[in-house]
């Protein structure tokens, strides 16, 4: 028996997976022995669209495969067990030339994907899915599971990190006779992907994870509030959740048990700040998604008012690992006080840039170097953006802290729901704190003053400094700013929205001094201050570009080397997007 | 009974109990499915199956980034902005769109009706950006080129 896998996440599908299955079903159609089904993510993004095969001798996996490869993989792996050894690129999970982004990976959370087709309930079970629940259900109290959990030393993946355990003790501890469970699924940090791989590829182990802890807290009804911007994760749940329905394993007296337990999706509309708990749940309620004071929290006082926990969809997809390998063994990976594996998204300037797990305590050099392969092009490693627009930059300089709540807190950024930005000595980190104080400002739902106004007048300063026209006042009006607005502001959203500049003011300070002072953008990303110049050597003289530009700055001869007029230039950045040729710098 | 926008979408579940107002979002979301946008109409109609005021449910349409009061192109050009989209370069991808269109942030929508631009915060494909949305399809690793190229392609494909 030949199994050929694809993956067929939205990376995936995005790369062209979608058709390079229908190639492959097509040709194994009337081939005995031979099945061809879609995974989930893989984890490889950069090498997309991926094929695994397994020939009942080892497993090969394809990477940048197109149809045409597709094509020759079948005929001569596949049909005359040849396998074709130039695109393979990890084989038997030990080795080849992609080994090294696995090597120090540990799969716990990410466990099924890219491994099962996600559509299939069979195939999660047969890798000891709904095992967990079935195991509680037989002869563990609430009180046990909680303790399970508590042990685990788990925190709240969503970035608050906050001890799992605790929450759902608290949950438990409210009495009533109707509770709720909530996966936060509203993944809306730009740059991190890891709930939506997770979702797309393992609904399974998010939906046993939510009936856990329905059970562990006494709830009967769950919600999963998922981003609207992700609807094969939605179709995917949808399909999930029937499915079980019509098995009975979600419903009343599952595996005849006292227990029942009800799941609904709901779809988010596009609001980042309903991944505020309060707010998420204002809007699971029809209203808008503005957060409220708390206390009471949610364990007390949530979802229509009654008890409710919320975690996130990695949380709850580690939970069925955990009551099925027991507490110790995830406690075993980690630090002292953050415990078991993170998911990260590595995206940016990084060559391999995909899905990782690590175990926490490995350092940011490790995943960025050892796992990622460094930097893209040979540039130059400048730092990591964690945490979103509630995180912070650390420097190159400090990349060998562990990944520790504790650890990252202390530099200023925070460990976030996991996405990883990686910048180069290409990007500008004034240009990146602008970046994300204009999203937190756009998403502000306009509640407190100093969160809807400040961040305001924070950007405005801030496009200032990148358009040249900074003073040095700007500065330490900055970091008055920032503390006003963490302090004024209700909700996470505010408090943490300054920090993106307050770590670049930290650790990348000379650089906004070069805007301000020497009106020179070090990166050379910021259009205001750099110059475009013509390379002679790259350029053909096509002409495109004088003819586009608007400034009419760009003179030359048909067939000869063209310049840009310095004086007249409006720095639009035009001719850089026209050029076929590459020929046009930012100096 | 107006022009039966929501109505179709009265499901009995929703009947038994006319004051839920945590219909509202989905209600909305289903109208804006079918239509493109939410119709004013809709909102009257919404107001009467859940018994939340019309301020109400015309506040939330506001609220929320996906709906539309207006409608779109034939195609709708979701263009990633997320960080890591951003550090690729995706606002200069916007630029070249936006000018090959001749629209803005304002007039997002061509004279002929065909596109539709837009930003989106991420869309989650971060490891292959820039990336954009045209309507169900996603598009990644973008340059201005490719991306004139692609504008191309489906003005053709409008054309016949």
């Amino acid at each position: 028996m030949i199994n050929i896998t694809v993956g067929m996440a939205t990376c995936g599908v995005s790369a062209g997976a979608d058709k390079i299955l229908g190639k492959l079903k097509g040709l194994a159609g009337s081939v005995p022995q031979v099945s061809v089904s879609a995974t989930g993510c893989i984890g490889m993004c950069y090498r997309e669209p991926l094929v695994e095969v397994s020939d009942g001798n080892a497993v090969f996996l394809y990477g940048d495969v197109t149809e045409e490869r597709a094509e020759r993989i079948f005929s001569s792996h596949v049909a005359d067990n040849k396998p074709v050894d130039e695109w393979v690129i990890v084989k038997d999970h030990a080795s080849g030339e992609e080994f090294n982004y696995l090597k120090k990976q540990v799969k716990i959370v990410l466990r099924n994907c890219g491994v099962i087709d996600p559509d299939s309930l069979d195939e999660y079970i047969d890798r000891d899915g709904y095992k967990a629940i079935k195991k509680i259900l037989a002869g563990l109290t609430p009180e046990q599971v909680i303790e399970m959990m508590l042990a685990s030393g788990l925190r709240g993946r969503g970035g608050g990190g906050f001890p799992t355990g605790l929450k759902w003790k608290f949950a438990g501890q409210s009495k009533g006779p109707k509770k709720y469970v909530i996966c936060n699924a509203d993944e809306g940090d730009p740059g991190a992907f890891m709930d939506r791989s997770v979702l797309e590829g393992d609904p399974h182990s998010v939906i046993e994870g939510m009936m856990i802890c329905g059970y562990a807290i006494g709830a009967s009804e769950g919600y999963i509030y998922c981003r609207a911007e992700y609807p094969m994760a939605v179709r995917r749940l949808r399909r999930s959740i029937s499915i079980l329905e019509q098995k009975g394993m979600l419903g009343d007296n599952i595996f005849g048990s006292n227990f029942s337990f009800r799941l609904i999706v709901k779809e988010g509309a596009g609001a980042f700040v309903c991944g505020e708990e309060t707010a998420l749940m204002s809007s699971i309620e029809g209203k808008r998604g503005t957060p409220k004071v708390r206390p009471p929290y949610p364990a007390v006082k949530g979802l229509f008012g009654k008890p409710t926990n919320i975690n996130n969809v990695e949380t709850f997809a580690g939970v069925p690992w955990i009551i099925l390998n027991g507490p110790e063994k995830y406690a075993a990976y980690g630090t002292e006080k953050s415990k078991g594996t993170k998911v990260f998204a590595i995206a940016g300037k990084a060559r391999k840039a995909g899905l990782v797990e690590v175990p926490m305590g490995i350092t940011i050099n490790e995943i960025v170097n050892d796992i990622c392969g460094g930097i893209k092009g040979g540039k130059k490693f400048k730092g990591v953006q964690m945490g979103g627009p509630s995180g912070g930059c650390i420097p190159a300089a400090l990349a060998d802290t562990r990944i520790d709540y504790e650890e990252i807190t202390k530099l200023g950024a925070i460990m976030g729901s996991g996405g990883m930005i990686v910048v180069d000595e290409d990007t500008c980190m004034v240009e990146l704190a602008r970046f994300f104080l204009a999203f937190t400002q756009n998403e502000s739902c306009g509640k407190c003053t100093a969160c809807r106004v400040g961040t305001l007048r924070m950007l405005e300063i801030l496009e200032r400094i990148v358009a040249g026209k900074g003073n040095e006042e700007d500065i330490p009006k900055l970091e008055e700013l920032a503390q006003y607005i963490g302090k004024a502001s209700s909700c996470g959203l505010g408090v943490t929205a300054p920090n993106p500049v307050l770590t670049t003011l930290r650790y990348f300070r000379d650089e906004y001094m070069a805007h301000i002072r020497d009106h020179v953008c070090p990166a050379h990303s910021c259009a205001a201050l750099v110059k475009f110049v013509i390379d002679p050597d790259a350029c053909t003289g096509c002409t495109l570009c004088a003819r586009g530009c608007p400034a009419k700055a760009i003179s030359g001869e048909v067939k000869r080397p063209h310049i840009v007029d310095e004086a007249r230039c409006v720095k639009c950045g035009k001719c850089f997007t026209v050029c076929n040729f590459k020929a046009i710098r930012k100096d | 009974m107006l022009n039966n926008t929501a109505y179709r979408f009265f499901s009995p579940e929703v009947a038994a109990s006319r004051t839920r107002k945590s219909d509202v979002i989905p209600l909305l979301q289903k109208v804006q499915v079918e239509n493109g946008f939410v119709p004013v109409e809709a909102i009257h109609e919404i107001s009467d199956i859940t018994g939340a005021a019309e301020s109400d449910i015309y506040s939330v349409v506001t609220f929320y980034k996906q709906f539309r009061l207006k409608a779109p192109g034939k195609y709708l050009i979701k263009v990633c902005d997320g960080t890591a989209c951003h550090v690729n370069d995706s606002m200069l991808l916007l630029d070249v769109i936006r000018e090959e269109l001749k629209v803005d942030e304002c007039n997002d929508t061509t004279d002929d009706g065909l596109f539709t631009v837009e930003t989106v915060a991420c869309l989650g494909c971060c490891s292959i950006g820039p990336v954009l949305f045209l309507n169900e399809d996603v598009h990644g690793k973008l340059t201005a080129q490719s991306v004139r190229k692609l504008l191309k392609e489906y003005r053709r494909k409008a054309q016949g």
